[in-house]
């Protein structure tokens, strides 16, 4: 099994992302570091260091590494720079984004893909298949239905 | 370099920035996120309350970089805070390496600052010129080794490398931002004072006035 670790700024962030995946794709390990050592918003060396050892024990197969933002990826290289080579050889960094990047992967690891395997699920583009084929492609709203009963969500 | 000094600077570099806490915020909010006296003031806040509190070592320069390194890399969050983990991580290391007896103080601490700088230049990417802490801190290593050639008082030595600081900080008014959220605004970053060109300066003036008594 190949475990997944998110880093970013806010706690809350990553406790929410975290909550999808144990839906998404329970028993899949996934260790957060999100916020400073005080809690307040923004990275932390050692939380990651910390997040990653623990989802390498977790998973023999390896973890990948998911960020919020490119501005955590210098506090991932410090902590990245702490593991032993045994260790580093276990971990892949993802350029993948972080939601659809984390649930992507969770996915690929329950069934019991290869780290290579999770890595490039996580890092398929976003975009491809988050909308339906028939939406317009500069972002419009998608046409109305002609001649269909409009129905009213508000009241 | 004597642990006694390490402390004596970190604890009134923590109470510089905390004086300094808005200001740096400013020179942020004109060119980055706005945030960078704050998050350098919770980290250097926090560092002083564990170093108060008897959580770290009580001597050695080398293990008190250390500390602090792990902690401002812990607490400041953002890329100021990696970027000064680093440095002071790497001062340590640098500290480390000979015995105390090894050459002069000012060498010592030149060859501390000289390995600091590396690694954030190194971890950040960077290089002089680009709007960055570097501006600061090159010409500072680069008049304190200088000073450490010609034979120079600790005090004076590391008076020349503030001032060099001071300079070079000033220096980066003008400059494009290349690097950072400040890059964002491309030239409309000129005109700006960079923020961690400032703080760079002001860590490097209250290692100076220790040194000095001041």
């Amino acid at each position: 099994m190949v475990a997944l670790v998110l880093v970013g700024h806010s706690p809350e962030l990553l406790r929410g992302l975290r909550a999808m995946l144990a839906q998404a794709a329970p028993g899949v390990p996934v260790g957060v570091a999100g916020g400073t050592d005080v809690g307040a918003l923004g990275t932390s060396a050692p939380r990651i260091l910390h997040a990653v050892r623990s989802a390498l024990a977790d998973a023999p197969d390896g973890a990948i590494v998911l960020l919020d933002l490119g501005s955590a990826a210098l506090a991932l290289e410090m902590a990245l720079d702490d593991l032993a080579p045994a260790e580093r050889a276990r971990v892949r960094v993802s350029r993948g984004a972080l939601v659809e990047g984390a649930v992507r992967a969770a996915v690929e690891a329950a069934g019991g893909a290869s780290l290579g395997g999770v890595l490039a699920a996580s890092e398929t583009p976003p975009g491809r298949d988050k909308l339906p084929d028939d939406w317009p492609a500069d972002g419009a709203a998608p046409p109305t239905v002609p001649g269909a009963p409009a129905g009213r969500l508000e009241r | 370099m004597s642990g006694a000094l390490v402390a004596a600077w970190l604890h009134l570099a923590a109470s510089r920035i905390a004086a300094e806490r808005m200001h740096l915020t400013d020179l942020d909010a004109a060119i980055g996120d706005g945030d960078h006296g704050i998050n350098l003031d919770r980290g250097f806040a926090a560092l002083a309350v564990r170093l108060g509190a008897g959580d770290g070592p009580t001597e050695g320069a080398g293990p008190l970089l250390a500390f602090a390194g792990r902690t401002i890399s812990g607490t400041v969050g953002g890329a100021s805070g990696a970027l000064y983990g680093r440095a002071l991580q790497r001062a340590a290391a640098a500290v480390e390496v000979g015995p105390d007896t090894a050459g002069t103080t000012v060498a010592r601490i030149a060859a501390a600052l000289r390995a600091a700088v590396d690694g954030i230049a190194a971890l950040g990417r960077s290089r002089p010129g680009e709007k960055t802490m570097l501006d600061a801190l090159v010409p500072a290593v680069a008049a304190l080794e200088a000073a450490a050639v010609a034979g120079a008082r600790l005090s004076d030595a590391l008076a020349r490398m503030a001032d060099a600081a001071d300079a070079g900080a000033l220096a980066t008014t003008p400059l494009v931002a290349t690097k950072g959220r400040a890059s964002y605004l491309g030239e409309r970053s000129i005109g700006h004072l960079d923020p961690g060109a400032a703080s760079s300066a002001l860590l490097l003036r209250a290692l100076a006035d220790v040194a000095s008594g001041a």
